[in-house]
């Protein structure tokens, strides 16, 4: 193959890339955006490996067979609640094999064309060192985000003293060892990189709390893609390079909305300590106030007289498996006549739209999943919400109380509608820690059990309570 | 001076030229060459490189933006699994014939990187054949 004709593979692949992104602005386009990107992987590898410089094949088929069988047989059997950690988990392997392309370009650069040992050019040292650099954050990052939505590593936020003065150390000395290793080529130079990037990885994420993993999971999204590009660079692959960036920017941009979806600023969740064990604010005051408590069957009878119905679907219900319960009580309702929609908040779940994905599991139809801002308005005229696995999102005090730690976060306007139905295991406060004055309002029903339970008990008084 | 010599000077001053003007033509030719890369913009390879990842980064913001939020996890799949494209340095790595350094660093690379392709290509087509509109 000439250079002229893999540079021309190279574009196709990148122009499929894009158009598995693009594919993604509908479900109905998205199916076809996959295979697009399917597509434009193959054209990559089989470019690469026609280059005249790979010459032994053995290991480059036996390693595919390998990956590509344990990687099949993951994404098969992965149940569709553990996604988040499934991601974080893969985000860790681009990481790393980010951080071992370098690796082997260090130690055989005349195989990529950048020089020879000891006389590499010092612009592809500087590319290789930042994606080294990155690589290793994203590799050590995911595992400790995998260990903490897997639940093997604390999901409280772990902050100790001096923390942010040690990170900033270990920042300061990870640019001092790009400049060591840019000027000398020194392979001492080249694992302190790596050994000081895979730490700042872990003090980097440690310090965050559980419920900040869909910014953190996008973030090392965004990550992954740098450090591609960071490697693209090195390789002087354009491919390489337009995936980076495609993938970095859409990591960042997603953080972003999270972000938002919480109003707090990036750097305020990156930097830490949020929703720890704190003592609740405000608890005291709220001491003397009784709550309402339903049955199953006062549920089944409310939701049943009622014209409309809201689902706020929260990381409760993906913790208790509650979707196909939950699903099964929408479809009796529908079939009584009750008009039912989802309404989802950008944060909720542990991923970026890992609602949708459970409710879509659960065969509901996405065009009865709406967003925050698409039906904030229509509560008011809704009869029932029904609240199942959410709590800070429902929260009024964002709205009306200045001193709240989520003031400001955008939240679902409950305060209008008819009843609302809470389903609780008990009156613990959310994740914030702090009290939600909902649950003391005249309006509200506190449905305290497992969430999928509920859905049972409810279904079944449906059923058994026809006429 | 006789008729020879002067003869052979013609001669000898004959092929100087020739040779001159040959000279004359491939640097003129080199002139044109030097001019049309410039014009051309190629320069240095990482301008080239850069260009590509800057005009990269606007298509990502501008596609990114109007993916539906209710696509967001497969979003995160897909991209995760087209960010496995460094298999390309990979490959690189694990191609040559003997084994060295860097060939074990590309296999191990090859390993991890089919992981994420096979693994994320899969668990975005589950995802995305859950999502059906109303009946």
């Amino acid at each position: 193959m000439s250079a002229s004709l893999t540079a021309f593979a190279y574009l196709v692949a990148s122009v499929c890339f894009i158009m598995a992104l693009r594919g993604l602005s509908s479900p109905k386009s998205a199916r076809m955006g996959n295979i697009f990107g399917i597509v434009g992987m193959i054209i990559a590898i089989l470019t690469t490996v026609a280059l005249p410089s790979v010459t032994s094949f053995d290991a480059i088929v036996i390693g595919i067979a390998i990956g590509g069988a344990i990687g099949a047989v993951i994404a098969l059997k992965i149940a569709m609640t553990a996604l988040p950690q499934l991601v974080a988990a893969f985000h860790s392997l681009v990481g790393l094999a980010a951080v071992l392309v370098a690796g082997a370009a260090f130690f055989s650069p005349e195989a990529y064309g950048i020089g020879t040992v000891g006389h590499i050019h010092t612009g592809s040292l500087i590319e290789m060192s930042i994606g080294t650099a990155i690589g290793a954050i994203t590799f050590t990052g995911s595992i400790i985000a995998f260990g903490k939505l897997q639940g093997l590593v604390t999901g409280k936020p772990l902050v100790f003293k001096g923390q942010h003065m040690i990170n900033l150390g270990l920042g300061i000395a990870l640019v001092l060892v790009v400049v060591w290793l840019a000027a000398t080529e020194s392979s001492t130079a080249f694992w302190l990189l790596i050994a000081l990037s895979l730490i700042i990885g872990v003090t980097l994420i440690l310090p965050i709390g559980g419920a900040d993993m869909p910014v953190v999971v996008s973030m090392l999204n965004s990550y992954s893609g740098w450090a591609a590009a960071g490697i693209g660079f090195t390789l002087a692959n354009p491919a390489l390079i337009v995936v980076g960036a495609l993938v970095g920017s859409s990591g960042a941009i997603l953080s972003y909305i999270m972000c938002k979806g919480m109003n707090r600023s990036f750097f305020n969740v990156i930097l830490g300590g949020f929703g720890g064990e704190t003592a609740a604010p405000g608890m005291d005051d709220l001491g003397d106030r009784t709550v309402r408590q339903g049955s199953a069957e006062d549920a089944a009878f409310i939701m049943e007289q009622a014209n409309s119905v809201i689902i706020i679907p929260g990381y409760g219900m993906a913790v208790a498996q509650a979707q196909h319960a939950l699903a099964e009580m929408v479809s009796v309702l529908e079939e009584k006549g009750v008009r039912v929609r989802y309404a989802i908040h950008p944060v909720a779940g542990r991923m970026p739209g890992h609602m949708n994905v459970l409710l879509a599991e659960a065969n509901v139809p996405y065009d009865d999943v709406l967003e925050l801002d698409e039906i904030n308005s229509d509560f008011a005229s809704t009869d029932v919400t029904f609240v199942i696995g959410a709590n800070d999102v429902t929260n009024p005090a964002a709205k009306t109380d200045k001193s709240s730690p989520i003031y400001g976060m955008p939240v679902f306007n409950l305060d209008e509608s008819g009843t609302v139905l809470f389903i609780k295991r008990s009156l613990a406060s959310g994740y914030a820690g702090i009290d939600n004055p909902l649950f003391y309002k005249d309006n509200t029903m506190m449905l305290f059990d497992d969430a999928k339970k509920m859905c049972e008990n409810i279904v079944k008084s449906l059923k058994g309570g026809g006429h | 001076m006789d008729p020879s010599t002067l003869a052979d000077n013609a001669a000898r001053l004959a092929t100087e030229a020739a040779a001159l003007a040959e000279k004359t033509a491939g640097l003129a030719q080199d002139a044109t060459q030097v001019a049309l890369t410039q014009t051309a913009g190629a320069g240095d390879p990482f301008v080239f490189l850069f260009t590509v990842f800057v005009l990269a980064c606007f298509i990502g913001y501008y596609v990114v933006w109007s993916v539906t939020p209710a696509l967001h996890s497969p979003l995160m799949a897909v991209t995760n699994a087209i960010s496995s494209v460094i298999i390309v340095g990979a490959l690189i790595a694990a191609g040559p014939g003997d084994w060295n350094l860097s060939k074990i660093f590309g296999f191990i690379a090859v390993i991890l990187a089919s992981v994420n392709i096979f693994g994320g290509f899969i668990v975005t087509q589950r995802m995305l054949a859950m999502y059906r509109a109303k009946k």
